[in-house]
Order: structure tokens, then C-alpha cells, then sequence
């Protein structure tokens, strides 16, 4: 092959990029699950986490600069390289929510929660798997997993809608638990954005694959009715 | 200077018209026109087939690349543009080349008028053995000019980025400059003769780095004002430089064909054929 040893470090930046996929997913539901037991020694490490979450995604961005600057990359190459670069960071952006849920779990601290958490684990649980998905069809090159993937994140914006009214509800209830529900409809946020961003990935999937740049729609769906 | 050597210096300064007509052209400029028109084009050395079956558009006042692999007959179409194929005794062109109108190829048109219209720089620069003033002065000359010459010095040369470079040393031999200058003194003579179209064959490949990136900038500059083909090995160059971007291979009997012709953006980023991705991600050729 001409060109074997780009190949091999554009075949590696993947791998490394799956691999970031991979601890943002983890990230992503523990910090969930972190929140729903209220341990919060697990809330700190997703927090501590982030740091390498976020080295990972430099180092993927140094990488890529390496190869656009040493082998001037065209076509397809170049493509994959751009899309490498921007699904990183919205790997990093994910991580960043995952880190923001496990800081909610510590303001919450060992208070009870006003409700036991069933929708928001749901939530993370579809969000990781749409991650995976969608960076599955990174692998495969399949445009139309990445589109499938994209239509689930009307799930997600369905489920944070649900979420928004009970915590209403309890808001109604008792004043009290203003505080509380602000910081669960945050996490419920956070997902949703997450959702939104495995949405963008999805797109740059599409670009990867035959170089359509197209909106897969949810980008502006905030959720909750397009009020929050 | 032998006659000889005048007559190949002569033809390597001279150019030429336009042609409207239909095909495709990739990149349109503010006008919508077409430079030149390339229709059926065959273009044979004696029994062999260098060029086949090409039908290209050429935009006017942009800056058009033709790539490809070795031996894909890409010089063969620059020199088919204005003739100068003919310079080689075994050639000979089948089809159509419309210049204003006009297939150059009719057999009532003058192939030095031609040439004057379309000029042509080469790969290596080839400045005569006189001053740097007689360089760009001598095509104007012999063909017939009567205005200020000085005057048109000055502004051939500061057409081609030089003259400040040697405002103060015309009369001094121009094999004292630098490469990339004497490339650039033949591009002020090349548009001395007021040609409306440039074509120009790997500018570049015998320049340092920095020498090149002044003749792309040039090139950009002159895109303004004439209509640019060039021939590049460097696809760095061609994506840099161009506006469209024609992309020839060649076939089992080695005769050059046009693959893909589009904008430059598009062909490099996102090619439709299958072999252009493959030429220009280099994994062949």
C-alpha cells in the first residue's frame, strides 16, 4: 500500500477516538447511577474522571493536526480527520455534563431525594446507547445507522419532558424542594444536551460517509416543550 | 540568437480568443463565459494516442489545474490549448478547440496568432541571454507594438510581482536573477504580448518553497485579469491555486482521458469518481 503508515495512524486515531467514546459512556451513566444511590465517593471520581476524558480528547486533537500538517490529507482522508476532530470534542462536551451531574449529586449530599430516580437513569441508559450506536456506525461507515441513531433523540427529549412536569408537580406540593428540583431538572438537562450533541456526532457520520452535511433535527429541540 | 532558437522563443511568449459555447464548466465566473472550449479532443504522435475523447470547459479569468499521474497526457492538453503540439512533426489533433468562436485548429487560422493569445509559461524558466528590460520588451516588438514601451516594461513587470525587484537593474542580464525571479520575468514577458489566456506547465516544480508561494500568489493576482490553465504534479498546489480541477488518467493503451472535472473544493474534498479519490488520497499512481 502506498499509504500504509497513514493509514495505520488514521486507523489509530479511531481506535483512540472509541476509546474516548468509551469513557465518556461509562462517565455518563455512572454519574447517573451515582446520583440515583447518592454515593458520593463515585461522584467524585466521576468528576475526577473528567481530566482524562479531556486529555484523551487532546491528545486525539493533536493527532489529527500531526496528520493534516505531515500528510496533507485529501478526499475521504480528510474528512475522517475533520470528523474526528469535532466528534472529540463533543465526546469532551459530554463528559463535561457527566461531570456536571456527579457536582450535582455533591450539592444534593446525603439530603433525601424528594423521588426515587426512574427516568433520569432511563435517560443516561438510552444516551449510551445512542453514543455507541452512533460511533458503531462511525466504524462501519453506515449513514444509516447514524440516522436511526439520530431519530431516537426524540426518546430522550419525550422522556425530559415527562421528567420537567413531575418535578412540577412536587415544586407545587411542597416549596420546599424548589432547590432539589432544580438541580434533578439540571441532570435531566444535561442528558437531554447530551442527546443533542450524539445527534451532531450522527451528522458527522453522515459528512465522514459521503460528505452531505445535513441537520438530523434536535440540535434546537431544547425539550421540555422548547421552553427550557 | 540562431533562427532557430528565436522561432522556439517566439512561440514560448506568444498567445490568443474566446469561445461560448455549451459544456460543462464546474466553477462559473462573475460572467458565466467560457475561455475555451474543448470538443472530441484525439491527439496522436505519429501511432500512438496521447489524448482521447476529451470535452472540457474552460471558465474565463479563473484559474484552472489539470492533474493526474505520470504520462496521462496532461502537457499534451496544455499544448493542445494553443497548438503548440504541433511544434512535435508526428503530431496531430482530432477535434475541436473553440476559442471565441473559432476551432484553432481550422485550417485558416494562424497558429503564431494562436499562440500570442494563448501564452505559455514553462516549467523551467527560460529567459533569453539579454537584459531584463529586453526580456519583456522583445515580444511586444516583433509583434509589431508601437506604444510606450517603457511603459509597458513597467507594467508587465509589475503584473508579474518583479518590478520592484528590478526597477533599478533593468538593463542587467536577466541570468542574474534568482529562479523564482526569472519565472517570474517570464511570466511579464509571457503578458508583455497582451494575451487573454496563460497556460502555464508545472511553474513551479523547480522553485523553493517560498519562490513557489510567490508564484501562486501571482497567479491568483493574474486570475483576475486573464484565464489560467495550469498543469501541476504538486496537488497541494492544485488545491491551493485553483478554481476547478481536471483529473486524467490514462488508459491500458496509455492514452490520456479525462476522469473528473469539477470545482476544486468539491473534487478534493468529496471526488465522485471512485479512481480520483484513489489518485488524490495517494493510494495509486
Amino acid at each position: 500500500m502506498p499509504r500504509s503508515t497513514f493509514e495505520h495512524k488514521l486507523e489509530r486515531l479511531q481506535d483512540e477516538l472509541l476509546v474516548l467514546g468509551s469513557m465518556v459512556e461509562d462517565a455518563l451513566v455512572e454519574s447517573v447511577d451515582a446520583l440515583k444511590h447518592q454515593d458520593l465517593e463515585r461522584a467524585k471520581q466521576v468528576i475526577r474522571g473528567d481530566d482524562a476524558i479531556n486529555g484523551k480528547r487532546y491528545a486525539i486533537e493533536a493527532g489529527v493536526l500531526a496528520l493534516i500538517a505531515t500528510q496533507q490529507p485529501m478526499a475521504s482522508d480528510l474528512r475522517v480527520l475533520a470528523s474526528v476532530l469535532e466528534i472529540a470534542t463533543e465526546l469532551e462536551r459530554i463528559g463535561d455534563y457527566a461531570k456536571g451531574t456527579g457536582r450535582i449529586n455533591l450539592l444534593i449530599g446525603v439530603e433525601p431525594l424528594i423521588k426515587p430516580l426512574i427516568d433520569l437513569p432511563l435517560m443516561a441508559e438510552i444516551v449510551r446507547d445512542m453514543l455507541h450506536r452512533a460511533l458503531e456506525a462511525l466504524v462501519r461507515r453506515d449513514a444509516e445507522l447514524a440516522i436511526a441513531v439520530a431519530g431516537r433523540d426524540s426518546e430522550i427529549d419525550a422522556l425530559y419532558n415527562q421528567v420537567y412536569r413531575e418535578l412540577l408537580t412536587f415544586v407545587m406540593c411542597d416549596p420546599r424542594a424548589i432547590e432539589q428540583t432544580m438541580q434533578l431538572l439540571w441532570v435531566g438537562h444535561n442528558l437531554e444536551r447530551a442527546a443533542d450533541r450524539v445527534t451532531n456526532i450522527c451528522e458527522r457520520v453522515i459528512f465522514t460517509v459521503n460528505g452531505a452535511v445535513i441537520e438530523l433535527g434536535g440540535r434546537d429541540d431544547m425539550g421540555v416543550e422548547g421552553l427550557v | 540568437m540562431t533562427d532557430m532558437v528565436l522561432n522556439e522563443a517566439k512561440q514560448a511568449v506568444l498567445s490568443a480568443t474566446d469561445a461560448d459555447a455549451q459544456g460543462v464548466c464546474p466553477v462559473s465566473n462573475a460572467d458565466g463565459d467560457c475561455a475555451i472550449l474543448v470538443r472530441d479532443l484525439h491527439v496522436y504522435y505519429g501511432g500512438f494516442r496521447a489524448l482521447k475523447d476529451v470535452d472540457l470547459r474552460i471558465a474565463s479569468r479563473q484559474i484552472t489545474a489539470i492533474i493526474g499521474p505520470s504520462g496521462c497526457g496532461k502537457s499534451t492538453m496544455l499544448r493542445s490549448f494553443n497548438r503548440m503540439n504541433e511544434l512535435v512533426p508526428t503530431a496531430r489533433t482530432e477535434g475541436q478547440v473553440v476559442f471565441r468562436g473559432k476551432n484553432i485548429y481550422d485550417p485558416d487560422v494562424d497558429a503564431v496568432e494562436v499562440r500570442r493569445r494563448i501564452g505559455m509559461v514553462f516549467q523551467k524558466p527560460n529567459p533569453f541571454p539579454k537584459s531584463i528590460y529586453e526580456n519583456v520588451a522583445w515580444g511586444a516588438r516583433i509583434n509589431g507594438f508601437r506604444g510606450n514601451m517603457d511603459g509597458l516594461v513597467e507594467s508587465s513587470l509589475s503584473h508579474a510581482a518583479l518590478w520592484d525587484e528590478v526597477k533599478d537593474k533593468l538593463q542587467q542580464s536577466a541570468l542574474a536573477l534568482s529562479g523564482g525571479q526569472q519565472q517570474r520575468l517570464c511570466i511579464a514577458r509571457a503578458i508583455a504580448v497582451r494575451p487573454e489566456i496563460i497556460l502555464m506547465d508545472e511553474p513551479a516544480s523547480a522553485l523553493d518553497p517560498i519562490a513557489t508561494l510567490k508564484i501562486e500568489e501571482l497567479m491568483r493576482e493574474l486570475a483576475r485579469d486573464y484565464t489560467i490553465v495550469v498543469v501541476t504534479h504538486n496537488m497541494q498546489q492544485a488545491a491551493r491555486v485553483s478554481d476547478s480541477t481536471a483529473f486524467f488518467m490514462m488508459d491500458e493503451d496509455r492514452a490520456g482521458y479525462l476522469v473528473e472535472y469539477g470545482p476544486t473544493r468539491q473534487l478534493f474534498t468529496n471526488p465522485h469518481d471512485k479512481r480520483t479519490e484513489d489518485y488524490i488520497t495517494g493510494r495509486f499512481g
